[in-house]
């Protein structure tokens, strides 16, 4: 029952996040704004469904030892996850920065200050 | 030494159904763990074959920083980027700090923290290791490395200096 309870609670807040995630690519201006939301809300929102996969086999744990390869694997995904996620939006922003896409309202940009100073990156 | 035994270590939890792994799988594993050692070697002759990467103790303290302060910071930067798409404020804009750290695996693991935290992206980096980040909502123009992303830099420091 506690378990149900614990994968309902963390499948909702995942569905948030990730709805606010979808959500966001529509309100932001431009591509970094919109990574700063694809990226992250999904992010946190796929921690969470890893997390309810983790509680409900936790919680099958006890009979068959297929719910502990599950357990296992659904750890190794979540770390894949947080690496990749992270150099992924870094590297769509660094390319986009490369090719002069510069950030829509921003308020400072130092990097291509730094660029019009002369200075090779 | 710290990729072998992650490659290894890898197939092994990859492979395993449930039973003890076969003794096949494991001289497969460490026939595959050897090959990618030696293909990195062969792409990084400068790089020694160090036993740094396997000190427990590191190990520890990456956890109890991936469950502490990171997972705080995470936490608490998604909640801010959530309220922000719903109402729409955001004040974007590029930003610099240097927090002057000198190996690359301490680079990166900040240049990560800082992107997987939402609000915060890391655009670029430079020689001197000055971080542009991008920042969904820019308090200050030049901003204090507390301001931006708590104690990373020093946990980054203590991790992988």
């Amino acid at each position: 029952m506690i378990v149900f309870l614990l994968v309902t609670l963390a499948l909702i807040v995942s569905l948030f996040f990730n709805t606010l995630g979808a959500v966001s690519l529509y309100r932001f201006p431009d591509v970094y704004t919109r990574l700063h939301g694809a990226t992250k809300c999904t992010t946190f929102g796929t921690i969470f469904i890893v997390a309810a996969v983790l509680v409900y086999s936790i919680g099958r744990m006890g009979g068959e030892p297929r719910f502990r390869v599950l357990f296992v694997h659904s750890i190794f995904a979540l770390m894949v996850l947080l690496i990749t996620n992270a150099t992924g939006a870094h590297a769509l922003a660094r390319a986009s920065h490369r090719s002069g896409l510069l950030p829509v309202g921003a308020v400072v940009d130092r990097l291509e200050e730094r660029r019009n100073g002369g200075e090779a990156l | 030494m710290f990729i072998f035994v992650a490659s290894l270590l890898t197939y092994l939890l990859l492979v395993w159904s449930g039973d003890a792994i076969p003794l096949g799988e494991v001289l497969i594993g460490l026939l595959l763990a050897g090959v990618v050692t030696l293909a990195f070697k062969a792409w990084h002759p400068d790089r020694q074959l160090s036993r740094r990467g396997l000190d427990p103790r590191r190990w520890v303290n990456f956890v109890v920083y991936l469950f502490g302060p990171f997972a705080a910071g995470l936490a608490k930067a998604n909640i801010d980027v959530a309220i922000r798409v719903i109402t729409g404020k955001i004040r974007p804009g590029i930003v610099k700090v240097s927090p002057g750290l000198k190996s690359d695996l301490a680079r990166t693991v900040l240049a990560n923290s800082i992107t997987l935290t939402p609000g915060t992206l890391t655009v670029d980096i430079d020689d001197a290791g000055g971080y542009y980040i991008h920042w969904l909502y820019v308090e200050d123009e030049d901003p204090s490395e507390e301001q931006l992303y708590g104690s990373f830099a020093k946990w980054a420091r203590r991790l992988a200096e």
